[in-house]
């Protein structure tokens, strides 16, 4: 019995020992450590042997049963481990060939710099807000102190819509600044006060490389007790340190707007030159970026607003020469005819 | 309005040079877009007097011309048709830089022969000098002009070209502008009274002036000058108004320019003898009445222009422009000059009614003060005198109907204070405003001050109108920059803004280009979405002055201008294009602004995926922008229904409609192929619009969290064969309505062979989540053999498979 269980321990290493594959290491169990092998066979048929024999060849055949199990298990290591060996050995690959395309998608370049300067003034506690882009005559002009026949009125060459009232007026339009909404903001909030107002605006102008008949600006106003000039200088030289960079030198001054009093000019040192001229800022060094001033008076005590109280800054400025000046963009009309080799670039 | 350094120069003195003044100005309100420098490349060239023009010995068409210097007498060949003795003449030396009157390019002169003889200099024209585009033959200077000295120093200048805003019609004069350069520099202004001889004759006895119509007349104030002889202005004046870009006429009008510019109060002179009845009528015109102005072009007036008439008729549309019948000729002998003030709403209707564009008319349209009229009057009657003899009538005619009192404005350092952020003294306030002619009274008070505007400003109303003085004289520089110390506002953010920006991220996440078009567009494209021809319901909102026809109605809806710029893009994308746009569409209301709702619309068309090794060259369907609107749904938290649509610009058959609780929200759908043909696009287009001003709402509704499942869900696959016409839909909500069903996702439909004809076959993978226990084989046994029934019961299903 002994030399049997010796003998069968001695083919099973062997025939182990020549195993190349994982999936022979299965058969080999069944064969040898199986239900139905000798091994199995011979540990049953122990509780028939006499009880000294029993004793001695039951634990012959534990030890031989131990022992091929633990050599299995050695064995079934050391494939696995030459697998994955072999498993990265092998899958070479060209990996300079592309990935698989995922779609990139774009906002348009105006949509992000309106977020863009949404983002510096909403930090500065301004609350961002929209209104009709299809207006009356007396929020875009009247209540801002441009009534009919105002020279400021033919600055802004305006497109009227077909509508007309009982006595014959056409009063209706499409704005032609964002501060339209400010005359709407004063009329319907009570101090304190600060917005921005982005937006689409129109005007009755035919299309070449600086002037569209559609175009965006953001307005921004605010109103409470003690604001002053020197909060609007300061908000404003803010939003264009974030927006053109620390070292941009920026000038304030003086400049007319029926809606305004003191009124600003605020320009930047010119981008391409850096403020020694060039043909973008017309040899001036400076680049105008917004109109600005103190609220008029007479704007705030129409929309109930009393002057005397509260005082109040408001600005305005085009929100598409801003990725112009930025990235060097000479039409404007790019923006609109939404080519997708000129879109997603940004 | 050009400004010329020599011609300021005479009422202030400038110390600055040309560029820092320039920068001045620019700072205190009056822009400097440009400054042309004339004479700056003048070197060698001098003022010289023809003294002798002989024929050249071998050309026709050449002279020789000698020339005095002063120091010396140079005699060069010449071509010039213009040639005369005595003349005055730019004389450039050898070395001199000069531009070629040919080609433009810049040149230094040599000395050369021309046909054998020698020639060492040359006379120039405005060209050469780069003074003008005049080429046709030599600069002939006025007979003043000094010989020897050098020509920069007689013509030389300079030129500013400033943007003068719009409340300050002061400012389109020259000594407006050296008001303010005198303010800005610690100097005065040097301007005396004007002053001639007067003859006996009182002007009230040769003229009378009745103003019938004062609201838009405030002044109207004349002076007549008899005995003049009309010709060519001096040099000076000429070449002053040259500078301008005005054309010299004769010495009259010539003046009443010159004075316009100087003092910045608009002129006209008529021939006296003209004026039927010797009186001025200044009336609304009657309706149907015409006049003939000076250029030649008869026009219709209308009752609310107003005229400068006398006893027959208009002689003038006042402020815009003169009559042909009363211009003043070479015959003219006495001139009525008119200084007057009109109402700039009415000068501003007129000369655009007429479409008539003029200096005069822009002075009157931005509000001149009356108290103008005199000063400018007697300024040019004096010239007048000068240049053109004659005589000056006693006194001057002067109606004042609209004598305006202006009272004095109260400024105190705390309001000043309050509106800059900076403090001022009472006496830096009184400086600067005293600087710029302010009328300052202070009362013995250190805190506050009467302050009255002098007579040339229309602009300053209330305190603030002088706090911009105060601030721009001392300089915006010099406030400081602070911000905003006040308690932050309270923040109401608008909910659509967060939802345009989240639906923005949401699709450029899907790879989709975001485009803005105009908002204005035709009714031919509006016309491109409907298949068959039939009038647009409701019909756009039209624009009153449409700039092209491309432009002229408001959009109803999106698609049009996006269909276009897809059209545009596939034309050079090789592979499929996703676009979209959010913005609003404009729908007309009944006397009221239009509706303004958000809208987003976009296109899929072409191939799925990039043509790549990957393989992939599909086509986006229909079900490409389904899944667009279900992600994007789905992120945003809102379910919503899928019906049957019926948009006539889509495919009838390839469309759905989104609704939410009734509401139609909007569409998904394929493109009606006749739409897509008239866009000019080969593929098949995909469009998604939803209303996001109609989704809000649903949008906000509040979300409870639900727990992660603690017990494992179990899975089962199921294949049901269905008549043709029984939707998913219908299937999924019955299966979602049963116990314990989480999830029902369809992964096959198929129709062929394998399934009786007018059938089909949909699989679905249901997923049953227990909450409190682990599922048993038999308890999802029953509830599958449930769903079955039901589904047999009501959509006729039947079992064809089920996954082991």
């Amino acid at each position: 019995m002994l030399e049997q269980l010796e003998e069968l321990k001695l083919n099973a290493l062997k025939e182990l020992g020549a195993i190349t594959g994982i999936k022979e290491l299965g058969l080999w169990r069944v064969c040898y450590l199986g239900k139905k092998s000798e091994l199995t066979r011979i540990l049953r048929g122990l509780a028939a042997l006499p009880v000294e024999e029993r004793k001695l060849s039951g634990a012959q055949a534990n030890r031989v049963k131990a022992d091929l199990e633990a050599t299995l298990s050695q064995k079934e290591q050391a494939l696995r481990e030459a697998q994955l060996v072999v498993a990265a050995e092998k899958g070479r690959m060209d990996v300079t060939l592309p990935g698989r395309p995922f779609p990139v998608g774009h906002l348009h370049p105006i949509t992000q710099t309106i977020y863009e300067v949404c983002d510096i003034f909403a930090s500065l506690g301004f609350q961002v807000v929209e209104g009709p882009e299809v207006e009356w005559d007396y929020y875009n002009f009247e209540a801002l102190n441009i009534p009919e026949e105002h020279p400021a009125r033919d600055t802004m060459s305006t497109s009227w819509v077909d509508f007309k009232t009982g006595d014959g007026r056409r009063p209706m339009l499409l704005r032609t600044h964002t501060t339209s909404l400010t005359a709407r903001v004063v009329e319907s909030r009570q101090p304190p006060i600060r917005v921005v107002e982005p937006g689409k605006v129109y005007r009755y102008e035919a299309s070449d490389a600086t002037h569209t008949p559609m175009f965006h600006q953001i307005d921004g106003f605010a109103v409470d007790r003690g604001i002053t000039m020197a909060d609007l200088k300061g908000v404003l030289y803010e939003f264009a340190r974030r927006f053109f960079g620390e070292e941009r030198k920026v000038r304030f001054r003086c400049d007319y707007f029926p809606f305004v009093e003191p009124g600003v000019e605020m320009a930047i040192e010119c981008l391409v030159c850096g403020g020694s001229g060039c043909r973008l800022c017309g040899n001036t060094g400076w680049i105008e970026i917004l109109g600005a001033g103190m609220t008029h008076p007479k704007v705030l005590q129409r929309g109930g607003i009393d002057p005397e109280v509260y005082t109040s800054f408001a600005f305005g400025m085009g929100i598409d020469r801003l990725p112009m000046l930025r990235y060097g963009i000479d039409d404007i009309r790019l923006f609109y005819s939404n080519d997708t080799r000129f879109l997603s670039q940004f | 309005m050009k400004v010329s350094l020599n011609w300021l120069k005479e009422y202030v003195n400038v110390s600055l040079s040309p560029s820092d003044l320039a920068h001045r100005l620019t700072m205190a309100g009056s822009e400097v877009k440009g400054t042309q420098v004339i004479g700056d490349k003048w070197e060698g060239i001098t003022v010289g007097q023809i003294t002798a023009i002989n024929p050249h010995p071998n050309a026709d068409r050449l002279r020789l011309v000698t020339l005095d210097l002063g120091t010396e007498q140079p005699t060069v060949v010449c071509g010039a048709p213009n040639l005369r003795l005595g003349d005055r003449v730019a004389f450039a030396s050898v070395g001199a830089q000069l531009i070629d009157g040919h080609s433009g390019q810049v040149f230094r002169l040599k000395s050369a022969k021309i046909r054998g003889v020698v020639s060492s200099g040359m006379a120039c024209s405005e060209r050469e000098l780069g003074i003008s585009d005049s080429h046709e033959g030599i600069l002939i200077l006025p007979a003043e002009a000094p010989v020897g000295i050098p020509l920069a120093d007689y013509l030389g200048d300079v030129i500013f070209d400033l943007d003068v805003t719009p409340n300050r019609p002061d400012c389109l004069s020259v000594v407006g502008i050296a008001r303010e350069v005198a303010a800005l520099t610690g100097q005065r202004v040097h301007l005396s009274e004007a002053s001639y001889e007067e003859s006996a004759v009182p002007v009230d006895q040769q003229i009378s002036i009745e103003i019938a119509a004062p609201e838009l007349c405030p002044r109207y104030s004349a002076s007549l000058i008899t005995g003049v002889t009309v010709a060519e202005s001096p040099g000076w004046l000429q070449q002053r108004l040259l500078k301008y870009g005005m054309r010299p006429i004769n010495n009259i009008v010539d003046v009443t320019n010159y004075v316009m510019l100087e003092y910045g109060q608009p002129l006209h002179a008529f021939d006296y003898q003209q004026i039927k009845g010797k009186k001025i009528i200044v009336r609304r015109a009657a309706g149907g009445e015409t006049i003939t102005t000076l250029d030649g072009v008869e026009r219709l007036l209308s009752e609310d222009m107003l005229v400068i008439a006398d006893e027959e008729g208009a002689v003038a549309v006042a402020g815009v422009m003169g009559g042909a019948c009363s211009e003043v000729t070479d015959e003219t002998a006495s001139i009525l000059l008119e200084a007057a003030n009109f109402s700039p709403a009415s000068i501003h209707h007129t000369g655009n009614t007429l479409r008539l564009p003029s200096e005069a008319r822009m002075r009157f349209e931005r509000g001149i003060r009356p108290e103008l009229a005199l000063p400018a009057l007697k300024r040019a009657t004096q010239l007048i005198v000068e240049l053109a003899g004659g005589k000056a009538d006693k006194g001057l005619a002067d109606i004042y109907p609209g004598r305006l009192d202006h009272k004095p404005i109260l400024l105190s350092t705390d309001k000043l204070k309050k509106v800059l952020g900076v403090e001022f003294s009472l006496d830096q306030i009184v400086a600067a405003l005293t600087a710029l002619g302010f009328d300052c009274r202070t009362e013995a008070s250190t805190l506050e001050v009467w302050v009255t505007a002098p007579y040339w400003r229309s602009d300053i109303h209330q305190d603030v109108d002088l706090i911009e003085e105060v601030a721009r004289i001392t300089g915006y520089d010099k406030i400081p920059a602070t911000l905003l110390g006040q308690p932050l506002p309270r923040q109401n953010p608008e909910p659509i803004l967060s939802l345009k920006q989240k639906v923005r991220h949401c699709l450029i996440g899907y790879g989709f280009q975001e485009v803005i078009t105009y908002s204005l567009t035709s009714l031919e494209m509006l016309n491109r979405l409907l298949p068959e021809s039939r009038p647009l319901e409701p019909p756009p909102l039209r624009m009153a002055n449409p700039m092209t026809a491309e432009q002229e109605y408001l959009r109803p809806s999106l698609r049009a201008n996006l269909l276009a710029t897809l059209s545009s893009n596939r034309k050079h994308e090789a592979v499929g294009v996703r676009l979209f746009e959010l913005g609003k569409v404009y729908l007309p209301q009944p006397n009221d602004l239009p509706e303004e709702p958000e809208i987003l619309c976009g296109l899929l068309s072409g191939s799925r995926q990039e043509r790549s090794w990957h393989g992939g060259d599909s086509a986006f369907d229909f079900y490409d922008a389904k899944g667009v609107i279900e992600g994007l749904l789905d992120k945003l938290g809102v379910e919503v229904n899928f019906e049957k649509g019926s948009d006539a610009s889509l495919h009838p058959s390839k469309q759905v409609a989104i609704t939410i609780a009734g509401n139609r929200l909007g569409t998904i759908g394929e493109l009606h192929p006749k739409v897509v043909a008239a866009f000019d696009i080969a593929d098949a287009v995909c469009l998604f619009e939803i209303n996001l001003s109609q989704l809000l709402p649903f949008t906000a509704a509040h979300k409870m969290f639900q727990p992660v499942p603690r017990f494992p869900a179990v899975e089962r696959d199921i294949a049901l064969v269905v008549d043709d016409d029984v939707t998913h839909y219908r299937v999924q909500s019955i299966i979602r309505g049963f116990p314990l069903v989480a999830g029902v996702t369809i992964f096959d439909v198929y129709s062929g062979k394998q399934v009786p004809t007018g059938k089909k076959s949909l699989a679905y993978r249901i997923t049953f989540q227990p909450l409190t226990h682990t599922l048993t084989d038999d308890e999802v046994d029953k509830i599958q053999q449930q769903i079955l029934d039901k589904l047999s019961q009501e959509l006729g299903a039947t079992l064809r498979r089920q996954a082991p």
